[in-house]
């Protein structure tokens, strides 16, 4: 059977497009930025009439042009999609192949995107997302990883072949080869992005590794976050003893090199002591007391309905916890028979290790806001009212803290993902055949000067994922900012 | 003043007491230990022959007394032998075995013996510190004055489109981490594959000879990852500056936007980013470690990978060492320098 070209019969209409609204959609930007420097405002006329008008001016001009190529490269990579979805297989070359395999994830954005849009005057924050292109661009990447991360980890789509086997004779070949046998030209008779270096699959190894990441950089930040809020709060809000020794401590792992602290926590020897796990208990104690405290200050004065509420969410929350910690292999092993899941030691330490680095860089913003927030009206005004501190801290100061914190969060998980990849490109913790993209890198890289494929599949996609977050928070930033 | 920077130093002190004895707590774990001893000792010995080998150099007692050995403010261990030899921790070659120091620890200068380079540690890394540091000069040489230009271009006139172009810029350069952009560099530049063969994949030739050939890549990864957050934060203190009263009361008076920019808005916008910049350093380590090994280049961040690699205890306490002191005298110089050029701390 033969190769796959890159872009198929499409390529000789659409590459020579895409190539010159590249180029002009570069130059019109160049041009605008260097004409907002250098031309002189529009020049305001008053009419007879009495009206105002102005003309658009040079920078006008250059902002039309740069919208007027953003909307030209916009249509030639819509017209890519449309013709590998609409063209039968291997007719739209690689590119097309790759993106109908996507089909799902085009679908569920659709949905997505146009619900948001029609209703985006009723979203709050989120609907006001839809106000700045740079928002929509990052909120599309993000959406576009989690989807896909979805869609192969669970529903098992996507992947055209098993991410660890190996097929013979694929070893470092480009991408589009052929997988010897296939005969009809159908989804996985081409290894689409090319093999690796132990003859696998890079394509379907790059979606598994979105999977692995979409699933420990979000819940990792979320951990970090609220580790950070249940010590900045008291701090922050308190302040005396107790703020000067939690902020030295902070101090102190800020000032600890991250990635010496990854190599003296993260190897096999330290796992076999158990230190990683007694941090897990440590570290996953705090939701729960998030938790607990949250409901109690709440309805302290409602005793049975706190209770309730209590149970409810407690329970199930502490046999999770419980779960958590309690490994078979290690020296933490107490559940038996009552522990619903194991979670592979190299996960929990890269897990426990980000945690602890994200930590205390929350705390700090947790703790300014705090301490700039508990001199306003409304704090006072819960204070006479009586409130316990814990609620003041917890339902009337974090709720207030909610702008710049969600803005972080967002930042946060693209940083998270860029230690995970750190982790794996040094391969330390993640088994090192693991998908995910850091560790892909690092195998990739050893014949990185011939073979560049390996290693710069998983490079794209783990940039446009941290490249997504940083615009998403850039556009909610922006946006929280307006009002 | 001078009680401010009393302080800071006192703090500094204790941190770095702290973060030293956490290091080495970390590297001198029980399985640690026992690595090196089978490694020293042989493979196959039992966990007896462990134990007595671990007592006899000196890691058999308390922890916090081997760390007081380790640092030079407890005298070191001595351990006479069966045939009556005197050995210990201050008893290397070439010292007088009927006179030797009582101290012998970091403070006394003497960092230990590397195990995987065979030689004496300062030496491995003196070594590493001055190719680093000549990878580092570059490195600012790059990255300062371009990011400082981004960010006063940018946050001269707010939300202008310039604005818009360099700040989506700088978004792409801080999500761009040292390991993807190398790689991408080095597919892009380097390969066959792409044909481009303008730089060299590899920088262990510009350790003895740095050229523009062998040197751009590894200079423009680490740079390229700093300067868009360092860009970004001048742009803030920029756009700020620009809307103070005295900058419009200048405007008003008739000064021409590029004097007010360059006379009165510049000195004050750049306080702020040099505290960043010196903050940055922490950050650039970690860039340091990926990109001279992604690169081959023998600096420091190499030795850290070869010291943790192996598991050069003291190597690798000796690293830590260094970074932590450069982590914490760049902290030091980042508080005293904004308090110096601050004038209205300055003055209170």
């Amino acid at each position: 059977m033969e190769p796959l070209t890159w872009t198929g019969s499409l390529g000789g209409v659409l590459d020579p497009l895409l190539m010159t609204a590249s180029v002009l959609f570069a130059a019109a930007l160049v041009v605008a930025a260097v004409l907002g420097l250098v031309a002189p405002a529009p020049q305001v006329r008053v009419n007879a009439d009495g009206t105002l008008s102005a003309g658009a001016g040079p920078r006008g001009w250059a902002g039309l042009a740069v919208r007027a190529t953003g909307g030209l490269l916009l249509l030639t990579l819509l017209a890519y999609l449309l013709g590998g979805l609409l063209m039968p297989y291997g007719e739209a070359g690689i590119v097309g192949a790759v993106l109908r395999r996507f089909l799902p994830v085009w679908i569920a954005l659709v949905v997505t995107f146009g619900l948001s849009l029609a209703y985006k005057r009723r979203l709050g924050l989120y609907g006001k997302l839809f106000d700045s292109p740079i928002g929509m661009v990052g909120l599309g990447l993000v959406l576009f990883w989690i989807y896909t991360a979805l869609a192969v980890g669970v529903f098992g789509l996507i992947a055209t072949h098993d991410p660890l086997a190996a097929v013979s004779g694929l070893k470092n070949k480009p991408p589009g080869v052929p997988v010897p046998g296939a005969e009809s030209m159908v989804a996985g008779a081409h290894y689409l992005l090319g093999g690796d270096a132990l003859a696998r699959d890079v394509f379907s190894r790059m979606v598994h590794g979105s999977w692995i990441v979409v699933q420990i950089a979000p819940l990792a930040t979320l951990f970090a976050f609220l580790v950070g809020i249940t010590l900045g709060l008291p701090a922050g809000y308190r302040g005396g003893r107790f703020d000067t020794v939690l902020s030295f401590l902070a101090n102190l792992i800020l000032a600890f090199p991250v990635i010496l602290l990854f190599y003296l926590l993260v190897t096999p020897e330290i796992v076999q002591t158990g230190i990683p796990s007694f941090m897990a208990i440590g570290l996953f104690l705090f939701p729960i007391l998030f938790m607990a405290v949250l409901l109690w200050s709440r309805f302290r004065t409602q005793p049975s309905k706190a209770a309730l509420l209590l149970a409810l969410t407690l329970v199930p929350l502490v046999w999770l916890y419980l779960s958590l910690v309690s490994q078979t292999g290690t020296p933490v092993n107490f559940l038996g028979g009552l522990d619903l899941f194991d979670i592979p030691s190299g996960v929990l330490v890269v897990f426990v290790s980000v945690v602890f680095v994200n930590a205390p860089t929350v705390f700090r913003i947790v703790r300014g806001l705090a301490m700039d927030i508990r001199t306003r009206d409304y704090v006072a005004a819960a204070q006479t009212r009586g409130e316990s501190s814990w609620y003041v801290m917890l339902w009337e100061i974090l709720p207030n803290a909610r702008g710049p914190l969600i803005v972080d969060f967002c930042l946060r998980i693209g940083y998270t993902t860029i230690l995970l990849g750190t982790l794996g490109f040094f391969g330390l913790g993640l088994p090192p055949d693991s998908p995910d993209w850091g560790s892909t890198i690092n195998t990739g890289r050893q014949l990185l000067s011939v073979f560049p494929h390996t290693a710069l599949v998983p490079a794209v996609a783990l940039l446009s994922l941290v490249l997504g977050l940083n615009l998403l928070a850039d556009g909610l930033r922006e946006e929280s900012l307006r009002d | 003043m001078l009680t401010f920077f009393a302080r800071r130093l006192l703090a500094m002190v204790v941190t770095a007491l702290c973060l030293t004895f956490v290091v080495f707590w970390l590297t001198n774990l029980a399985p640690n230990l026992e690595k090196i001893a089978k490694t020293e000792a042989g493979a196959r010995i039992t966990d007896a022959e462990v134990e007595s080998w671990l007592d006899k150099n000196g890691f058999g007692g308390p922890i916090l007394l081997r760390y007081g050995e380790w640092l030079g403010v407890l005298p070191g261990w001595t351990q006479v032998e069966e045939d009556g030899t005197v050995r210990g921790r201050c008893l290397t070659e070439g010292v007088d075995p009927a006179a030797p120091p009582r101290f012998c620890g970091i403070l006394q200068g003497d960092w230990g013996h590397s195990r995987v380079f065979r030689t004496e540690v300062i030496e491995v890394i003196g070594r590493g510190l001055a190719l680093t540091g000549k990878l580092m000069f570059w490195v600012m040489v790059v990255m300062v004055p371009g990011a400082l230009l981004l960010g006063v271009l940018a946050g001269m006139r707010e939300g202008s489109r310039t604005d818009r172009v360099l700040s989506t810029a700088a978004i792409a350069t801080t999500a761009t981490p040292e390991y993807v952009s190398g790689v991408v560099f080095i597919a892009v530049f380097t390969s066959s594959a792409v044909g481009l063969k303008w730089f060299n994949g590899s920088a262990t030739s510009a350790m003895e000879d740095a050229t523009f050939v062998n040197f751009t890549l590894p200079v423009l990864t680490i740079a390229l990852y700093g300067m868009g957050y360092i860009a970004r934060m001048t742009r803030a203190s920029m756009a700020e500056v620009m809307t103070s009263q005295y900058i419009r009361t200048a405007r008003l008076k008739g000064v021409s936007f590029p004097q007010v920019v360059i006379r009165h808005a510049l000195r004050n916008a750049l306080i702020a980013p040099f505290t960043v910049i010196m903050l940055q350093v922490p950050w650039l380590l970690t860039g340091v470690v990926i990109v001279e090994t992604l690169f081959n280049y023998k600096g420091f961040g190499w030795t850290l990978v070869e010291a943790a690699g192996n598991n050069d205890i003291e190597l690798l306490l000796g690293v830590s060492v260094v970074s932590v002191i450069v982590v914490l005298v760049t902290q030091l110089i980042s508080d005293v320098g904004y308090a110096v050029l601050n004038p209205r701390i300055r003055l209170s």
